[in-house]
């Protein structure tokens, strides 16, 4: 403290008390209308205080396991793009700073380049890619007349292949999202200030590359990893354009997904608000607790991935 | 860079490291996006058999539509509301959590906890409370001051709505970013000022305010991808671009002319424009980290 200012600070306090009941606000609301029934929500003026119903909403929207069911998918999903961002970034970093081969540069400045291209500047034809993703290839067996041959070996028809597609699967909402120009730079940045030293001493102890991943950059990477797993986590969870895409059956929506498409379904008819926030609480519930518990990992996560 | 010390002779091994991260990109980004290139200047027929080469025909089309100007005007002021309401909230936020002694921990969390919150959610919540028929803050304002507040009908309502769902939940965003560079300022600077007699208003104003403006501009960018990119849900989920255009932002646009419209031709030009976007503000993003490097040294 570098003056007695009383008066400054109680003013501190108040504004922000008031300032955070502003941002409670609308939790604090969805709260008061997930514990009545639909009657008093639609009063007027609407409960003031939290009712007793919330045992009874939140059991009618688990009851007919769809929303049990998305949640489910939203855990698949954030798990598995948070394993598989930081995979396939760990690896791909390690490669190019600690390997000399041809194109080092182009692979570096190709996954730069992807910072330039987010998904949404390119829906559509993701989506088309997503749809049918062996196009090419069944473009090629019939272009060259291989078509035959490819049944004979493989066992599946050209038509099978057109067909194949990710929509409506774990693949489709995960392996698109996997890629990760951030995460790769993070590790790059991490690697660089690893000291040269610890890679001579590996080589003299005859260390092969991948033991050396294993046993001295991963122990060293594991609290990036953390803060950074905390993010993608709630990123992947939070994710809506394109689970909106690339699922049709309610059945592999993720939870976000699912709440949304209530909401925007029948714009005339009176939504059921009381149920609806007791979606929305068990929905935010995941990520929010990731947030408040890991608190820590999640700023630290925050201010590296954006350097 | 690489390190001086690196595996020579494991080319193989290298390769096989990046191939996973380089099929997902080929497969999901650059290949699309050079397809969005290519049927940027095609025009294709309904059924999607045939496509002609037509130039700059879609851009013209797409420049000159009064639809797309007005989702340029709508997305300008949507950014730049979002952009200034989540950096000066975050900022006030940070410099009085900054100043008082008690309560920091319990404060910053009650702050923290909307980024966890999808954009939809965030824009169902608020919905919830400005809803025209049964929203609590609606009714406040109809009943006390006699203003009727209709999100579905008016334009502008509509429009704020949006920007109050949007920057809420980036609020918390810009305050971990400003309070980590308050944190990082020298006290010896702040005691300084003190003992020259400068109060906390004007230490705010001619110190700790300029050696903060690299996180604040850094943070206008972000803000402004976000803006951009990041709130096509709140949009699609509340309002679907309307009532009658009014929140027809880019992002929403292009996935309405290419999913809803089906016009793949002016839809990819749009992807394009919007690409041109990307790379002007990731420019602007790293010039602004050059900068600050020269800061720190």
């Amino acid at each position: 403290m570098i003056e007695r200012t009383p008066w400054l600070d109680r003013l501190c306090h108040a504004m922000l008390i008031l300032g955070i009941a502003a941002v409670c606000l609308p939790l604090y609301y969805a709260l008061i209308a997930a514990t009545h029934t639909l009657q008093d929500v639609l009063q007027v003026p609407m409960p003031l205080t939290p009712g007793g119903e919330l045992w009874n909403n939140l059991k009618t929207v688990t009851s007919n396991g769809t929303l049990g069911r998305q949640l489910t998918n939203s855990l698949i999903v954030s798990v598995g793009v948070t394993v598989g961002k930081i995979s396939v970034s760990i690896l791909s970093a390690f490669a190019i700073t600690y390997f000399r081969f041809p194109f080092r540069m182009t692979a570096f400045w190709l996954i730069f380049a992807t910072l330039m291209l987010p998904i949404e500047v390119r829906i559509v034809p993701t989506f088309a890619v997503a749809a049918h993703p062996l196009q090419p290839l069944a473009w090629l067996l019939e272009t060259t007349g291989t078509g035959g041959a490819f049944e004979w070996l493989t066992g599946w028809s050209v038509e099978a292949v057109v067909k194949w597609s990710l929509l409506d699967s774990y693949a489709g909402l995960i392996l698109p999202l996997t890629a990760s120009a951030t995460a790769t730079f993070l590790f790059r940045q991490l690697f660089l200030t690893i000291p040269e030293e610890l890679l001579e001493a590996a080589k003299i102890d005859g260390a092969s590359p991948m033991r050396f991943l294993v046993d001295v950059l991963w122990p060293m990477s594991r609290t990036n990893v953390v803060a950074l797993a905390v993010i993608l986590f709630v990123f992947s969870w939070n994710q809506y354009l394109w689970p909106l895409l690339i699922t049709t059956d309610p059945a592999m929506a993720t939870a976000v997904i699912g709440l949304a498409k209530q909401i925007s379904g029948a714009p005339e008819a009176v939504p059921k608000w009381n149920l609806l926030m007791s979606s929305a609480l068990l929905i935010t519930l995941p990520p929010v607790m990731v947030v408040i518990v890991l608190q820590r990992w999640f700023v630290k996560g925050l201010v590296d991935s954006e350097k | 860079m690489i390190k001086r010390v690196n595996f020579e002779r494991h080319r193989w091994l290298a390769f096989l490291l990046l191939a996973p991260q380089m099929l997902i990109l080929t497969v999901f980004v650059f290949w699309p996006a050079a397809q969005a290139l290519m049927q940027a200047f095609m025009i294709s027929d309904p059924f999607g058999v045939k496509s002609t080469f037509v130039w700059f025909d879609n851009f013209e089309a797409i420049l000159s539509s009064p639809e797309y100007l007005n989702s340029i005007w709508r997305t300008a002021i949507f950014s730049t509301g979002t952009t200034a309401a989540a950096v000066l909230g975050g900022l006030l936020f940070a410099v009085l959590v900054a100043r008082v002694r008690r309560g920091k921990t319990a404060y910053k969390l009650l702050v923290i906890w909307p980024y966890a919150v999808a954009p939809v959610l965030a824009g169902i919540l608020w919905l919830f409370l400005f809803h025209p028929i049964y929203g609590a803050i609606a009714l406040m304002l109809k009943q006390g001051f006699g203003i009727a507040w209709n999100p579905l009908l008016n334009g502008n309502d509509a429009m704020l709505l949006v920007i109050v769902a949007a920057s809420w939940k980036q609020v918390s965003y810009n305050f971990v970013f400003f309070l980590a560079a308050l944190q990082g300022i020298p006290r010896s600077l702040i005691e300084a000022a003190a003992i020259d007699g400068a109060g906390p208003v004007r230490r705010f104003v001619s110190i700790i305010f300029p050696l903060i403006s690299p996180t604040t501009f850094f943070l206008l960018v972000i803000n402004v991808v976000y803006a951009f990119f990041d709130t096509f849900g709140i949009i699609h989920a509340l309002t679907h671009g309307g009532p009658s255009g009014a929140t027809d932002i880019l992002v929403y646009k292009v996935y309405a002319d290419g999913f809803l419209g089906l016009d793949l031709g002016l839809s990819s030009a749009q992807s394009v424009i919007l690409m041109i976007v990307v790379i002007a503000l990731t420019v602007v993003q790293f010039r602004y980290l050059e900068r600050r490097v020269k800061y720190a040294a």
